[in-house]
C-alpha cells in the first residue's frame, strides 16, 4: 500500500471508530454501574434523527448535537426509570426500545421530511466541519490520521482520559465500580445505588446521543432509515472487547473502525469478491473478537443486569 | 451509659414475624452478645439498628436521642458501624478502597498515597497488620474480617455491630480477632456480637441477649450463665454435641482414591497424589486449617474438579473423569462448603431447591411435565422432616436464615437416599441446635451402613463424629488416626509436625 493510501485507511478507521467509541465510553460508565443496556441501537437511531431534524430545522449542527443529547437522555430515561425503579428486566425493556425506535424514527422521518417538499431545497443536513489542529495536523501520516477530524472524534479522544481518571482516580469511580459489583455493599456504607445508577445510565444516555448525532450530521449530513445498523450492538461488543475499561473501549473501537474502514477500501479498490460479503467483514470481526476474548473469564461487572433491591 | 436502646422493634417478612416487640440495649465499654438458634432474628435486628432493613414499628434510641435510622448513613453518621455476617467488600477493589468506598471526606479526587498511610495508621493503634494496597479477593476471609472492622473504624464508629465474626476463622485468627475487640473496648468502644459460639460468649463477653422465634427470652449477665442455662435459653430443650457414635463394623470399600492430584483456581497443585478409602458403615474425616486442599479434595471427588492424576473408583466403578450426574446416579449425596454458590439456587423456591437434582425421577415427572402436586407433597414432607422453618416452601431460597437453607440443602441430599455421602463444612455457621441435629442426620447416614467422607476445619466436629481421622497438610493426608488421639497430637499434624508414628487406624498411605 502507498503511504497516502495508508494514511488515508488509517483516518478513515479513526473516523469510523468514533460513534462506537462514544457509545461505548457511555455504555463502559452503565455498565460498571451494573446496567446492561441492549437499547441503545435504537436511541442511537433516534439520537441521529433528532441531530439531523435540529440541525435541519434550526439550521446548525450544533442545535442538531443538543436535540439529539435531549432525546436521548429523554428514552434513557424512560429506560432508566423502568429498570432502576421499577425493577423491569433490564434486556426486555432494552429489546422494546429498539423495536420503538426504529419504528417511531422511520415514522417521524417520513412525517416531517418525505413528502412536506421540505427536500425541495436537498436534503443536506448542517454537519460538523473538520477542523485540522494547526501544527500537529502537518506531521506526516500521524497528522492526516489523528488531527484533521471534526470536534467530536476529538471530543471523543478526551473522553477515554476523563473516564479513565474518573473510573480510576475519584470517589465517585469507586461509588460506580461499588454499584457494578456489590450493590449491597455499597448500600450498606451509605451509598445510594439507585442514584449512582440514574447518574450513570443518564450520562451514558448522553454519550450514546452524541454517538448518534456523529452519524447523521458529522459522518453525514442527512438521515437514513435503519442507518445505525448495528453500531449500537456493536459497541455493546467493544466493552466487552475492551474490558469494561475507558481506553480498552478506545483500542476496540478502533479495531472495528479498521474493520469498517477495510471493508470501505475493499469496496473502492474493486477487490474480486461480492459486495455483501466485504459490507460482512466488521460484522464477522465482532463475533470472533467477542468469541476469542471472552474465552477466558470475562471480568464483567458481578451484578450486571441485576435490578438492585433492599428490604 | 446506656449507648443504645432498642424499645419493641418489630419487623414482618411477609407474615413471618422475624422481630416480635424486641427490645435490647447496650452499655458503654461492654461486649454484648447476641444469642439465638438460626433464624430468631439476630441479623435482621442488626440490619434495622444499622438502617438496611425498616422496621415496622418501635424506636431506635442512641447515645440517649431517639433517632430515625433511615439508611446506613444515618447509622454512621450516629456512631454506629456494623460488620455484616456475609462480607460487603467489593473483591475487586483493593483494601484502602474498600475502606474509604463512600465516605465523603475524601472529596472527589482519591489521593491514593494519603488514604493508604491512614489505613497504616489505624492498622497499628489497634495492632492490625492488613495490607493497605492488597485486592479484597486475593486476601484470605480472615484479613477481609479485618477490612471489615477497620472500615467501620474509619468511620469512626464507637459502636460495633459484630455479625458471627469468627464464623469463618481459624482458631488462631478467633484469639486474635478477641484480642483486638478486648482492646477496643479499653477505648470506649461498645460491641454487639452475634455468634453460635458458646465458648466466645463465656470467655469474653460481659452480657448475652437470648432471642427465640423473634422474640428476646432473656438478657443475663454473663457470669451468672454457664453453657448449659445458655444452650436451653436458646433452644428450649438440652442439647448434647457429645461424642456418641456406637462402635460398628465398616464393610465394603465403596470410595477409594489413589495418587489422585487436583489443582486450585491458581493451577497449582492443592491435593498431591493423595490415596485415600471409605468403606460402608464408617465416617472418614479430613480434618485440616483451613486452605490444605480439603475443599479442592472435595470438589474433585463429586466431580466439580478435574482430577489431573490418579484414579477414584466410586461403589465399583471408575468414575475418575465422571461428571456430578453420574455420580449422583451411582448414589453420591453432596453437602458443598458454600451454600449460596453451590449448594441452592437462591431465587428458586424452597420447593424446587429440594427436588433439584431429582427432577428426572420418574415420580416427579409423567412424561413431559413436572408432576407439581408430587413435588409439593414430598417438599412439605421433607420440610417436616428436617424442622425447615418457616414451613412455607413457596419462599425463596434467599429469604431463609443460614442455617434453614443448610437444612434444605441436608433434606435434598439424604432424601436421595444416597450411598456415599460427602459433608464438606456441613454445619458452618449453624446453631448448636441445628449443629446437633446435622450430626444426628449424619450419624443415622453411617448406621443405614452408608459411607460418609467429612471434611471440616472445626476439630471437635472431627472428633465426635469420625471412625477415623485423616489430617490434611498442605494437600497431602500426613496421618491417619483414630478419634482417641490426643487433642495436642492431631493439633501438631494439623500443622504439618509429624514426630510420633501415628497409632492404630489404618497405615498411612500418602507418599510423605
Ligand atoms: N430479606 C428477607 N426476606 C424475607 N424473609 C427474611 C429476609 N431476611 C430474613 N428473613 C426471615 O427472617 C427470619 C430471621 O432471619 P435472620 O436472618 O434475622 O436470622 P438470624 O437470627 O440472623 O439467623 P442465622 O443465625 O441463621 O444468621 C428468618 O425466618 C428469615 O427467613
Ligand atoms: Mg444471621
Amino acid at each position: 500500500m502507498e503511504v497516502l493510501q495508508l494514511t488515508n485507511f488509517l483516518a478513515a478507521a479513526v473516523r469510523m471508530a468514533a460513534p462506537l467509541l462514544l457509545a461505548s465510553l457511555g455504555l463502559v460508565i452503565s455498565e460498571r454501574a451494573g446496567i446492561i443496556n441492549i437499547g441503545v441501537e435504537g436511541i442511537m437511531l433516534m439520537a441521529a434523527f433528532a441531530g439531523y431534524a435540529g440541525s435541519k430545522l434550526a439550521g446548525g449542527y450544533w442545535y442538531g448535537l443538543m436535540v439529539a443529547i435531549l432525546v436521548s437522555i429523554a428514552i434513557i430515561s424512560v429506560f432508566a426509570i423502568t429498570t432502576i425503579k421499577y425493577k423491569s428486566q433490564q434486556v426486555i425493556v432494552g429489546a422494546a426500545l429498539n423495536m420503538f425506535c426504529a419504528g417511531l424514527s422511520s415514522f417521524l422521518y417520513r412525517l416531517i421530511f418525505y413528502n412536506t417538499g421540505r427536500f425541495d431545497e436537498g436534503i443536506a443536513a448542517a454537519s460538523f466541519p473538520r477542523i485540522s489542529i494547526p501544527v500537529l495536523s502537518k506531521i506526516p501520516i500521524l497528522g492526516p490520521v489523528l488531527f484533521n477530524h471534526n470536534v467530536l472524534v476529538y471530543f471523543s479522544f478526551v473522553m477515554v482520559a476523563v473516564l479513565w481518571i474518573v473510573i480510576n482516580k475519584t470517589s465517585l469511580g469507586l461509588k460506580i465500580i461499588a454499584a457494578g459489583e456489590h450493590p449491597k455493599a455499597a448500600d450498606s456504607l451509605g451509598i445510594n445505588v439507585l442514584h449512582v445508577r440514574y447518574l450513570a445510565t443518564i450520562f451514558s444516555g448522553i454519550m450514546i446521543g452524541i454517538a448518534g448525532a456523529y452519524l447523521s450530521i458529522a459522518q453525514a449530513s442527512s438521515f437514513g432509515e435503519g442507518m445505525t445498523a448495528g453500531r449500537g450492538f456493536i459497541a455493546m461488543a467493544v466493552v466487552i472487547l475492551g474490558k469494561w475499561s475507558p481506553i480498552g473501549a478506545l483500542l476496540g473501537a478502533l479495531f472495528f473502525g479498521a474493520a469498517t474502514a477495510l471493508q470501505l477500501l475493499f469496496q473502492i479498490t474493486g477487490v474480486e469478491v461480492p459486495r455483501n460479503i466485504i459490507m460482512m467483514i466488521p460484522y464477522i470481526a465482532t463475533v470472533v473478537a467477542v468469541l476469542i476474548v471472552s474465552r477466558n473469564k470475562v471480568g464483567a461487572p458481578s451484578a450486571l443486569g441485576v435490578p438492585y433491591e433492599k428490604s | 451509659m446506656k449507648v443504645i436502646e432498642l424499645n419493641n422493634i418489630c419487623k414482618a417478612f411477609g407474615d413471618n414475624k422475624a422481630n416480635h416487640n424486641v427490645c435490647f440495649n447496650l452499655k458503654k465499654g461492654e461486649i454484648h452478645a447476641l444469642l439465638g438458634e438460626n433464624g430468631a432474628g439476630k441479623s435482621t435486628l442488626m440490619n434495622i439498628l444499622y438502617g438496611l432493613y425498616s422496621c415496622d414499628s418501635g424506636d431506635i434510641v442512641i447515645n440517649g436521642d431517639t433517632v430515625e435510622v433511615e439508611n446506613p448513613s444515618k447509622a454512621i453518621e450516629h456512631g454506629v458501624g456494623m460488620v455484616h455476617q456475609h462480607f460487603m467488600l467489593v473483591p475487586q477493589l483493593s483494601v484502602t478502597q474498600n475502606i474509604f468506598l463512600g465516605m465523603k471526606e475524601t472529596g472527589l479526587f482519591l489521593k491514593m498515597d494519603e488514604l493508604k498511610k491512614k489505613v497504616a495508621e489505624l492498622n497499628e493503634s489497634f495492632g492490625f497488620n492488613v495490607d493497605p494496597s492488597a485486592v479484597i479477593w486475593q486476601l484470605p476471609v480472615g484479613v477481609q474480617q479485618k477490612v471489615e472492622i477497620l472500615k467501620a473504624l474509619m468511620r469512626d464508629a464507637k459502636i460495633l455491630i459484630l455479625d458471627e465474626p469468627t464464623a469463618v476463622l481459624t482458631p488462631h485468627e478467633v484469639k486474635e480477632l478477641f484480642g483486638s475487640i478486648k482492646k477496643l473496648t479499653k477505648s470506649g468502644y461498645s460491641i454487639i456480637l452475634i455468634t453460635h459460639k458458646m465458648e466466645e460468649v463465656l470467655d469474653y463477653c460481659d452480657r448475652v441477649t437470648i432471642m427465640r422465634e423473634g422474640q428476646v427470652v432473656d438478657t443475663l449477665l454473663v457470669s451468672e450463665a454457664d453453657h448449659d442455662i445458655l444452650a436451653k435459653a436458646m433452644v428450649g430443650r438440652d442439647v448434647c454435641l457429645d461424642r456418641i457414635i456406637e462402635p460398628q463394623e465398616s464393610g465394603e470399600v465403596l470410595l477409594k482414591l489413589e495418587g489422585v492430584t487436583v489443582l486450585n483456581d491458581k493451577k497449582l497443585p492443592a491435593v498431591k497424589n493423595l490415596s485415600l478409602e471409605v468403606a460402608r458403615g464408617e465416617i472418614l474425616g479430613i480434618a485440616g486449617v483451613d486452605g490444605n486442599g480439603q475443599l479442592e479434595l472435595g470438589e474433585a471427588i463429586v466431580g466439580l474438579r478435574k482430577i489431573e492424576e490418579g484414579t477414584m473408583n466410586l461403589i465399583g466403578q471408575n468414575t475418575t473423569h465422571a461428571k456430578p450426574r453420574t455420580m449422583m446416579d451411582l448414589g453420591m449425596a453432596h453437602i458443598p462448603d458454600d451454600r449460596h454458590k453451590k449448594g441452592l439456587v437462591l431465587d428458586f423456591s424452597i420447593k424446587e431447591n429440594l427436588i433439584l437434582g431429582s427432577q428426572r425421577d420418574e415420580i416427579y415427572h409423567n412424561g413431559l411435565l413436572m408432576n407439581y402436586a408430587k413435588v409439593k407433597e414430598e417438599a412439605e414432607r421433607m420440610v417436616e422432616e428436617f424442622d425447615v422453618r418457616p414451613r412455607n416452601i413457596e419462599l425463596t431460597g434467599a429469604m431463609l436464615s443460614g442455617g434453614n437453607q443448610q437444612k434444605v440443602i441436608l433434606a435434598r441430599e439424604v432424601s436421595r437416599n444416597p450411598e456415599v455421602l460427602i459433608a464438606l463444612q456441613p454445619t458452618r455457621g449453624l446453631d448448636i441446635g441445628a449443629i446437633e441435629f446435622v450430626r444426628g442426620k449424619i450419624i443415622e447416614e453411617r448406621k443405614n451402613n452408608k459411607a460418609v467422607l467429612l471434611v471440616s476445619t472445626d476439630l471437635d466436629e472431627i472428633l465426635t463424629l469420625s471412625d477415623r481421622i485423616a489430617i490434611m497438610y498442605k494437600g497431602e493426608i500426613i496421618g491417619i488416626v483414630p478419634p482417641e488421639t490426643p487433642v495436642e497430637e492431631i493439633g501438631l499434624l494439623m500443622g504439618g509436625i509429624k514426630n510420633k508414628k501415628p497409632k492404630g487406624g489404618e497405615p498411612d498411605e500418602s507418599q510423605v
